[in-house]
């Protein structure tokens, strides 16, 4: 009668390889749900899709990976350094450059930052090639620990935390607290915010900065499990848009959930069906498309 | 507030404003030029001009006469190469039938594509293209049939219509001339016909056209099938010339460079996409061994013709051309002022 049993035995993977793609589904989309929500914010404030979000977090990385190759800076200090130079670099190019285009059609803001995002690839490019260089996890996080079904290794633990902490403490600063209050409501009507004595065009240029900043803060935690490469924000980037097209950027906590489960989806994917886990995200967003077009958290487009 | 300004930032209708006489020369000039080209420049250079002339020209209709930027026009270029590539070299059909293949592919495709991606407007529809054409990427580099990272090499040209030899370099570009004056010429006469008025009153006024009855979702779909059917005749033409199809065809990147070209040559112009293809791949060829400071060159132009630079060359052109000969008439025409954009 149970003869079914070993074949279906056969068809489910075991729970090792399962948790295994699951956990790098969970990290996955820890990197999806911080960057959406980096764009979810700019996008709020600025009204532009930041296409150099991708080249942002790829400098991130490369801060990390300078400061401990050459200046001795190690991993703890780059995760406040690196956010804080690309912060600063994304408030001279807002200053300089993005604060031109928000009285155009939205589409100038995305073809500027794609331009930027050529430019700061190009240039590591030409510098490092395509591949990538390894970044040592810190000795702090080094080894792993048994949970009894699979081995958890430590960094993997600390970044999955880590970036729950960032991601809801951004929530919690633009939803809960009275700065964040002011973010939106010059988001709704700058004008009455500005006539209210509080600097918005200021307000607008620190927001970029704390996307940019989120962006490298999410390349620093990357480093150390992919490779510090030049090529690894375009990469990335694309997939964050059909997340943030299937979450929507109407809400901060939508940008949070839909990349954190998107990235499991996409680990078990990798399970299931090792072929579509490349692909899977934007069959989801074509089928989003169909299903509920403003996208699951969104506003209307 | 700045409706006004923000819906003619993206492509004001830009009458050239050339008087018949006028235009009938230029467009005589310009054939005279197009016939005698490949005996002064490299021929596969102008070839690969034409093709991404008219690969630009075919995003050109979606962004400069609709408003809908595509950011992933690759995926037609590139399926159609790959098809073509593949009904030519692994199942020997001539190149006629190669080409027709790959087109109807691309524009199967873009009905696919266009009526998911026409549900959402602006920026969210330029990255649902981004993510579907990302898609086309990642099947190109999985498939078994597209080589992965080599793609198809050594695509035979063949011979049109069993008779004449493509792999003459002369042939093969008045061939290629040929397509690209067809493609123009479809193009053309799009925009002019009263299909493409109504386009022009969607890119300014959705809701308007709505209101006038217009069902402006069937209009934009159509468009966009027009539009990536001409882009998979470009691809497909590409691929004879160069005798491959590869995954630089399908990335991103590609389908940033189409953005590029017409941004530069002057978006909703009709001959600006031919003078920023041609430029680009100029710049390309002759950069080519400065690697990827290339990229880093696009970039600036990018970062350049979005801030100062936006009516394109041909736009500015059109621009200048105006405003010098309204300085000679004492009244100038007021559709033609109503038409300057951005002032």
């Amino acid at each position: 009668m149970l003869s079914w049993l070993p074949h279906i035995a056969i068809s489910i993977p075991p729970t090792q390889a399962l948790f295994g793609q699951l956990l790098i589904g969970l990290i996955n989309g820890a990197f999806y749900a911080m960057l959406s929500l980096g764009l979810a914010v700019i996008f709020g404030m600025l009204n532009i899709i930041n296409f150099a979000h991708g080249a942002q977090y790829m400098l991130g990385a490369f801060c990390a990976w300078f400061a401990l190759t050459y200046l001795g800076i190690n991993y703890w200090a780059a995760l406040i350094v690196a956010p804080i130079a690309v912060g600063v670099i994304g408030i001279a190019l807002e200053r300089l450059l993005l604060r031109h285009v928000y009285r155009l059609d939205h589409l100038y803001g995305l073809l500027l930052t794609f331009g930027l995002a050529l430019i700061i690839e190009g240039v590591l490019r030409n510098y490092y090639g395509s591949s990538g260089q390894p970044y040592n996890i810190p000795s702090a996080l080094t080894g792993a620990r048994n949970l009894g079904f699979m081995y958890l290794p430590n960094y993997r633990a600390w970044v999955i935390f880590a970036s729950l902490g960032v991601c809801f403490g951004t929530w919690f600063l633009i939803e809960r607290t009275r700065l964040g209050s002011y973010l939106r409501a010059a988001t709704e009507n700058p004008a009455l915010v500005q006539a209210f004595g509080i600097n918005v065009p200021r307000m607008v240029m620190l927001t970029y900065g704390f996307g940019a900043g989120l962006a490298a803060l999410a390349g620093v935690m990357a480093a150390p499990i992919y490779e510090v490469s030049p090529l690894m924000g375009s990469e990335i980037i694309v997939v964050v848009f059909a997340v943030v097209v299937i979450g929507g950027m109407g809400s901060i906590m939508g940008a949070i959930i839909s990349g954190f489960v998107l990235g499991v989806v996409e680990g078990l994917t990798k399970v299931f069906y090792p072929e579509a886990s490349t692909t899977v995200i934007f069959v989801v967003m074509a089928i989003v498309l169909l299903v509920k077009p403003a996208g699951f958290f969104g506003r209307t487009a | 507030m700045a409706s006004a300004e923000e819906a003619a930032a993206i492509a004001a209708p830009r009458a050239t404003g050339l008087s018949p006489r006028w235009r009938f020369g230029l467009t005589v000039a310009l054939l005279a030029v197009a016939v005698v080209a490949p005996h002064l420049v490299y021929p596969v250079l102008l070839m690969q001009g034409l093709c991404f002339a008219l690969f630009a020209c075919a995003f050109n209709l979606l962004i400069g006469y609709v408003g809908l930027l595509s950011f992933g026009h690759a995926a037609f270029m590139g399926s159609a190469a790959y098809i073509t590539a593949h009904v030519v070299k692994a199942w020997g059909f001539g190149p006629l039938t190669g080409i027709l293949t790959g087109t109807a592919v691309a524009a199967l495709l873009g009905t696919l594509f266009g009526w998911l991606a026409i549900r959402r407007q602006g920026i969210y529809f330029a990255m649902v293209t981004l993510a579907l054409a990302q898609m086309i990427y990642f099947v190109a580099l999985q498939a078994r049939f597209t080589g992965g990272e080599d793609g198809i090499q050594a695509v035979p040209r063949g011979y049109l219509f069993g008779a004449i030899d493509l792999n003459h370099s002369l042939v093969m570009y008045y061939f290629v001339l040929a397509i690209f004056l067809v493609g123009y010429w479809i193009i053309y006469r799009t925009i002019h016909s009263p299909f493409g008025q109504v386009l022009k009153a969607i890119r300014e006024n959705e809701p308007r056209a709505v209101s006038l009855g217009y069902k402006t979702e069937r209009y934009k779909l159509l468009a966009f099938i027009l539009s990536a059917t001409l882009a998979g005749l470009a691809g497909s033409t590409k691929t004879l010339v160069f005798q491959l199809a590869s995954l630089t065809d399908v990335t991103w990147q590609m389908s940033g460079e189409v953005v590029l070209m017409t941004l530069l040559g002057g978006l909703g112009t009709e001959f600006g996409p031919v003078v920023g293809a041609f430029i680009l791949v100029a710049m390309e060829n002759y950069l080519a061994r400065y690697g990827s400071w290339v990229t880093v060159i696009e970039g600036v132009i990018f970062v350049f013709c979005v801030l100062v630079f936006r009516r394109g060359v041909v736009g500015e052109i059109i621009h200048l051309a105006r405003r010098f000969t309204s300085d000679r008439s004492p009244a100038p025409p007021p559709a033609a002022a109503k038409a300057a954009p951005g002032e």
